[in-house]
């Protein structure tokens, strides 16, 4: 452990990191553009330049690994000159256009010529000006403010896996471009964004919406994926300016996916925000009296009340819901389950992604079962993809997910060959048994009740055998999922369906048969099943309200209100406690904490939030099951709508479109 | 260089001669196969060699596709390098160097000359499509300055009146002797003695 000293502060700092970072750990700030700590150095901005003692010229920090006895200053005359003069020629062809920049406010540029700049500029000839440069419906360019920090190239090649940025041309001419400006084809496009320094690459649908100190922060939960990424929703009034990633090591680092960043306009836009009832039917507004009033009719009818619940829905609805459900008939007939999926709810481990996904990064083996987590997971894609590029380790996967940024070996499209990595009649269980963490994800495309079954057993065979169950892994998709089962809100979603009430929240992919039946639909967008029911009740989006969520990990989350529900929507429990009033069956909460306390005394693990599970995965029991002949059918994946928010959203539809058209006129010719 | 462009008009297909595989075979080997990457050079000079001194985008996807890189980075390495042409050029390419010893001789006459005689504009083809010109950085013939380089030849100690009577002489395809256009031999002194022995 190399020994130095940052302006006479003598530190102890690991092997092979960076001067730069020594000097941030005695305290100092260091100036910089292109160094970026998620992405490779380049060091080619220069900003970063420290004086060393027995240097002659000033060093550039970031790039420098610490030795033994340096002496480094950050506070002396040859720095602040250094820096001044690095600051001059970057601002010599940079724009004066902060005014009308949507950098302005969180420019690193901006920022730090305030701090470190001279003040004033000799130059006196033309700025070069560049042509924008197109890269899709994301990214807004204005490329005379680039200062070609490349890391916009580096976090493509590098994070996303598609190495189609470049700069082009030299000295002077120096362009950063796609190669032909085509969109960047990637599902983490957009956190260029957020690396630019400067005004460079800005968002698109965002482009002159606000400024970065009108805006109300608020920092929560994504639920777009059953990933969990932690993010910031800024907004201005009622609506939802934009939504930035947080850091958080455990889950999403500091990236985010598209979906997640851009699908927010859908949340202000055809949107429920009063309560209908169906009479001759049409869908006429109403009062919530009159709602309830509706409902409590066809209830006193009959008894037999099914709920589902979709895919965005928080622990404190399903939770009402289901306390509800027992109230009026008994018991719950209740599932999330909207599609034909298996769940093996004995051991929660079951039903877990049990490596938890910082944990892919010690892993050394890889295999995906009908897994396409690129697009059910994509932050677990750029994890994989970490681990890939940092440890080469090979991943292989049984059916064809199609390109995920990395290289994969195929072990062929039929699921009989997990049996016959349990006999040891593949190359994989070669693999394995050399292996110290091997681990297996298994997609839900392959969750069926013909093979789910199957492919869990078997999975939980080959890796106990290797005496590494805690490989297990389940790549939920819906945020709902995981919190659902902690719930107990399964039963069978045919037999739920039978019931002659439904109560659909959120409850949107399903296909509903409405004959005989009475439908109430809570939920926040005008979707192909609100249109189909008889009473529809306005709900809150994720960002409207505070509730808890499990992601895919078991680790629960909890998400906050930036937002308020637009005109009469209330948040969801709110609505079935007061359903349960008119119904003369009231609910035994009245504020969300005695909720949270009930429903803690359900399932105690809840109450760990954000914190992984303590459950023992090797208590899992695995059991012998036939062998199932059949092949890898992947659902199909709409991407950019894969829920009503991204259906309703403007970005998403322009993201679907410019995807569309770069597969059709292909990328290789 | 200012005169550097991808050209508008695109071949649609490309693909290496027999003969260039070959090469292209023999310039690979002697890379090991994981850095196959560093063979990027020579294949842009070989086809930019086989496509009559430029190399077009399909070029550049096509020696991608041969070094498993993206096309980006082979783009990248063809911009940034002035010694490949992204647009034709014509059968007789002209660079003049404009660096320091060549400007003090004289070298903004030639490239007058060139603008008269071959295309107003640096890096376009004549109103004849047989030559055009670009400006370059020193091509290390400072001693007979100003020169230029047509093709492979150098042509040396030129002034107005030589520079106009190589240019004119594209049209019929007869062009004056390369190296010194003032008759020295190499950068032997013109009048005085060529060696310490003789007088």
């Amino acid at each position: 452990m190399p020994k130095v000293k940052v302006d006479g502060i003598e530190i102890e700092v690991e092997n092979g990191i960076s001067v730069l970072q020594a000097c941030e750990i005695a305290g100092k700030e260091i100036p910089r553009f292109c160094y970026h700590e998620r992405l490779s150095i380049a060091g080619n901005c220069r900003m970063c330049l420290v004086e060393m003692e027995k240097s002659p010229k000033p060093v550039a920090s970031c790039a420098m690994p610490v030795s033994e006895g340096q002496v480094i200053y950050t506070n002396t005359e040859m720095v602040k000159k250094a820096r001044e003069g690095v600051m001059e020629f970057l601002l010599i062809n940079h724009p004066l256009d902060c005014p009308i920049c949507d950098q302005g406010g969180e420019c690193d540029l901006q920022d730090q010529s305030v701090k470190y700049g001279g003040g004033t500029s000799r130059y006196e000839l033309n700025k070069r000006s560049v042509k924008e440069k197109y890269m899709g419906p994301l990214i807004k360019t204005q490329m005379n403010r680039c200062i070609h920090c490349t890391r916009c190239i580096r976090f493509a090649e590098e994070v996303a896996g598609v190495p189609e940025l470049g700069s082009i041309n030299r000295g002077e001419n120096m362009e950063i471009t796609t190669y032909l400006e085509k969109t960047l084809d990637s599902e983490l496009s957009a956190n260029v964004i957020d690396l630019c320094p400067v005004g460079a690459l800005t968002s698109k649908p965002y482009a002159f919406e606000a400024r970065p100190w009108e805006l109300t922060k608020t920092e929560t939960i994504d639920v777009m994926d059953a990933v969990g990424s932690n993010i910031r929703v800024d907004t201005k009034g009622w609506e939802v300016k934009r939504i930035l990633p947080r850091v958080n090591e455990d889950i999403n680092e500091e990236w985010i996916s598209d979906k997640t960043r851009y699908a927010c306009d859908g949340l202000l836009i055809n949107r429920i925000d009063r309560p209908y009832i169906k009479k001759d039917g049409k869908l006429i507004e109403c009062s919530w009296d009159e709602a309830f009033l509706k409902i409590k009719e066809e209830v006193s009818k009959t008894a037999n009340v099914g709920g589902l619940v979709g895919g965005m829905v928080d622990l404190e609805t399903i939770f009402a819901l289901k306390d509800l459900l027992i109230k009026i008939s008994g018991s719950a007939s209740i599932d999330f389950r909207q599609k034909d999926f298996y769940i093996d709810p004995s051991h929660l481990s079951n039903n877990l992604f049990n490596t938890s996904i910082a944990g892919i990064d010690e892993s050394d083996l890889i295999l995906l079962v009908g897994a396409n987590p690129r697009l059910e997971a994509t932050i677990i894609n750029s994890r994989i993809r970490k681990n890939f590029i940092n440890k080469n380790t090979e991943i292989f996967t049984i059916g064809d997910p199609g390109d995920q940024t990395y290289k994969i070996i195929s072990l062929g499209d039929n699921l009989k060959v997990l049996k016959d990595i349990e006999n040891n009649n593949s190359i994989f269980s070669e693999k394995i048994k050399t292996s110290q963490k091997p681990i297996i994800v298994i997609g839900e495309s392959v969750l069926n009740s013909k093979q789910g079954r199957f492919v869990l057993e078997t999975s939980k065979s080959i890796l106990k055998k290797n005496n590494s169950l805690s490989g297990l892994n389940i790549l939920h998709q819906s945020a709902s999922s995981v919190g659902a089962i902690m719930l107990q809100a399964y039963t069978n979603t045919n037999e739920v369906l039978k019931n002659e009430i439904l109560y659909l929240i959120g409850a949107d992919e399903i296909n509903i048969d409405t004959k005989n039946k009475f439908i109430i639909y809570q939920g926040t967008h005008g979707s192909k099943n609100a249109k189909i029911a008889d009473v529809i009740l306005p709900g809150a989006a994720y960002t409207e309200k505070n509730g808890l969520y499990v992601n895919l990990e078991g680790r629960v989350q909890s998400a906050f209100k930036a937002s308020f529900p637009p005109g009469n929507a209330k948040e969801d429990w709110k609505i079935l406690r007061a359903l349960s009033d008119v119904l003369n069956k009231p609910l035994k909460f009245n504020t969300i904490e005695q909720l949270r306390s009930k429903m803690f005394e359900f399932n105690p693990a809840l109450q760990r939030i954000d914190q992984l599970p303590s459950i023992d995965v090797n208590t899992l029991e695995v059991e012998n099951v036939e062998v199932i002949d059949s092949k890898v059918n992947y659902l199909p994946i709409d991407y950019y709508h894969s829920n009503e928010i991204a259906k309703s959203s403007k970005t998403m539809l322009e993201c679907k479109i410019a995807r569309q058209s770069l597969q059709k006129t292909g990328t290789e010719n | 260089m200012s005169g550097k462009h991808v050209a508008k008009n695109q071949p649609k297909t490309f693909t290496f001669s027999s003969e260039n595989i070959k090469k292209m075979k023999e310039i690979l080997s002697k890379y090991p196969e994981t850095r196959k990457k560093s063979a990027v050079m020579p294949l842009l000079y070989l086809a930019q060699k086989q496509n009559e001194g430029w190399i077009p985008l399909v070029a550049i996807q096509y020696i991608a596709d041969q070094l498993d890189v993206p096309y980006i980075k082979v783009y990248e390495v063809a911009t940034f390098y002035t010694m490949y042409n992204l647009a034709p050029v014509g059968k007789y390419f002209v660079q003049v160097c404009t660096t320091t010893p060549c400007a003090i001789r004289g070298s903004g006459k030639i490239i007058e000359m060139c603008k008269k005689h071959i295309s107003e504009k640096e890096g376009h083809l004549s109103s004849d499509k047989k030559s055009s010109w670009i400006e370059v950085e020193c091509l290390g013939a400072c001693v007979n300055a100003p020169m230029i380089q047509i093709n492979d030849d150098y042509y040396e100690d030129l002034d107005a009146d030589s520079a106009e009577k190589i240019f004119k002489s594209f049209k019929d395809d007869n062009l004056p002797k390369f190296g010194s256009q003032k008759g020295r031999k190499g950068s032997e002194p013109i009048k005085q003695r060529l060696t310490l022995l003789k007088n």
